[in-house]
């Protein structure tokens, strides 16, 4: 599943635990700012092999997996 | 509008100790922080012997994920900062707005600068952290204190190679004076013992190649052949006299003076003539009211290099004339390896402790002396001596030359 792997990489970067991240998770929630927010899509183009750009990624952990996963197609 | 300005709260982060009762301790035990290099891979290197920081676990003052935004050099200032905010009880008692940081580094983020080239090399461009930037530019330590203690003062970072840490207790010290803050976080922090560093430092000819470390940071002996790196960080809460007495602040001793001057005569070689540290060390005496009398007690910047110890005897006998041979001089460098970006601020408050104790810390490691290095530099052992006046000196390459006047606080 895309979202688990999406999470456990959000919750390296932001201290957050898996358990509580869900798709509805907005990033301000999360304390992942702009600078972090680009360290989370270099480890998802190293897991997905897809390139987002930081405008693409939208508020929520949601909105990012809907990103990758229009990026896969 | 002139205060009077005094010490409130104190930190350090250094290779004799990372809190303020080990530090004091040590420094005045005459233990000695330097030792074989363990934190980096050395065999390719001249220079086998630094003073580490060894205690210190950045985790204790910060999240690991803040550990991991943050170069070593930041982490020590942040330890440091933390320890002086929490001594000095000044959270929640100052004007966020009259609040300011004055925090150098004399390099930045050495580690983080090599580490992203790295990537870069071996990974590209595109894979530069996002965090290369803001966790190796110099004054980030600075920036970092200001966020955690909510600090909206001027917030400076001074870098004036190793006589930073004294640049910014001075400046701070004169923006208290003339009414531009109530309080300020002010020192200096290094973490630059990383092998490209200890390279460019070993081919200036700045750092001794002995491998004996009871013999390799022996400031005014005969036998010094060179300065020993060190790391860490110091903080000092400055205060105005009335901030501090309206909220009922422990005063551990009150800043008197400061001189700021340079040599602009060499990139690293210090004026032969001692001139121009001679004036720093004047001109802070002179703010202090220095009437010749006092009983003194200098913390050297005494590196052990061939060139500085001589220069620095010149430039103290300029300063006090025949009172320099009263003095009590020492260098704890002796003990603490050359943190630096951070010596001037480990030194002020090795100052202070010698204010506070009467107890002057010794130049541990003397065997040889050095008939151009004549002063009294406190053998080996600490002596008792009671000052009325502590001054420290700080040089640093670029021939910046500071020095502070600190004065004991009785009641």
């Amino acid at each position: 599943m895309t979202i688990d792997k999406i999470k456990t990489i959000i919750a390296d970067h932001s201290g957050e635990d898996e358990a509580n991240i869900t798709a509805e998770t907005t990033f301000e929630e999360l304390g992942v700012d702009s600078l972090t927010t680009v360290e989370v899509l270099m480890d998802i183009e190293d897991e997905f092999g897809v390139t987002i750009e930081a405008a693409q990624v939208g508020k929520t952990v949601g909105d990012l997996v809907r990103a990758i996963e229009e990026a896969q197609k | 509008m002139e205060h009077r300005v005094v010490i409130t709260g104190m930190g350090i982060v250094s290779p004799i100790g990372s809190n303020m009762e080990i530090f004091r301790q040590n420094l005045l035990n005459g233990v000695c922080g330097i030792d074989y290099i363990s934190r980096i891979d050395v065999s390719d290197l001249k220079v086998k012997v630094a003073a580490e920081v060894r205690d210190f676990t950045a985790t204790d003052y910060m999240t690991k994920i803040e550990a991991n935004k943050n170069d070593r050099f930041t982490q020590f200032g942040i330890g440091a900062a933390a320890q002086a905010v929490e001594d000095s009880g000044i959270s929640g008692k100052v004007d966020p707005f009259r609040f300011g940081v004055y925090f150098g580094s004399g390099i930045g983020g050495f580690n983080t600068f090599v580490s992203e080239y790295d990537v870069m090399k071996n990974r590209g461009p595109q894979r530069v952290s996002p965090h290369f930037v803001p966790k190796m530019i110099s004054n980030i330590a600075a920036g970092q204190i200001a966020i955690r203690f909510g600090a909206k003062g001027p917030c400076i970072s001074a870098s004036t190679a190793c006589a930073t840490g004294t640049t910014c207790i001075g400046e701070a010290f004169r923006a208290i004076r003339y009414d531009y803050a109530d309080a300020i976080i002010a020192g200096g922090t290094e973490a630059s013992i990383e092998p490209l560093a200890i390279a460019g430092f070993t081919n200036c000819m700045a750092l001794t190649q002995t491998d004996d470390p009871m013999r390799a940071s022996i400031p005014f002996d005969k036998d010094r052949s060179g300065f020993v790196m060190g790391e860490g960080a110091g903080a000092l809460i400055l205060e105005s006299y009335e901030h501090a007495k309206m909220r009922g602040a422990k005063i551990y001793a009150e800043v008197v003076g400061y001189g700021s001057t340079c040599d602009a005569h060499h990139v690293t070689a210090p004026d032969p003539d001692g001139e121009g540290g001679g004036r720093a060390i004047r001109l802070a005496l002179e703010e202090a009211g220095y009437i010749g009398e006092e009983k003194v007690y200098i913390n050297a910047h005494g590196t052990s290099t061939l060139m500085n110890d001589p220069t620095e005897t010149k430039a103290i006998k300029y300063a006090l004339g025949e009172a320099a041979y009263r003095a009590k001089v020492s260098s704890t460098k002796s003990m603490t390896g050359h943190m630096l970006g951070a010596a001037g601020a480990a030194e002020a408050i090795a100052s202070v402790i010698a204010l506070e104790t009467g107890m002057i810390p010794p130049t541990i490691h003397y065997q040889n002396p050095d008939p151009e290095c004549d002063l009294d530099i406190t053998p080996n052992e600490a002596v008792s001596f009671d000052p009325e006046l502590a001054l420290s000196v700080s040089l640093g390459f670029g021939g910046h030359n500071a020095c502070i006047a600190v004065r004991r606080y009785r009641g």
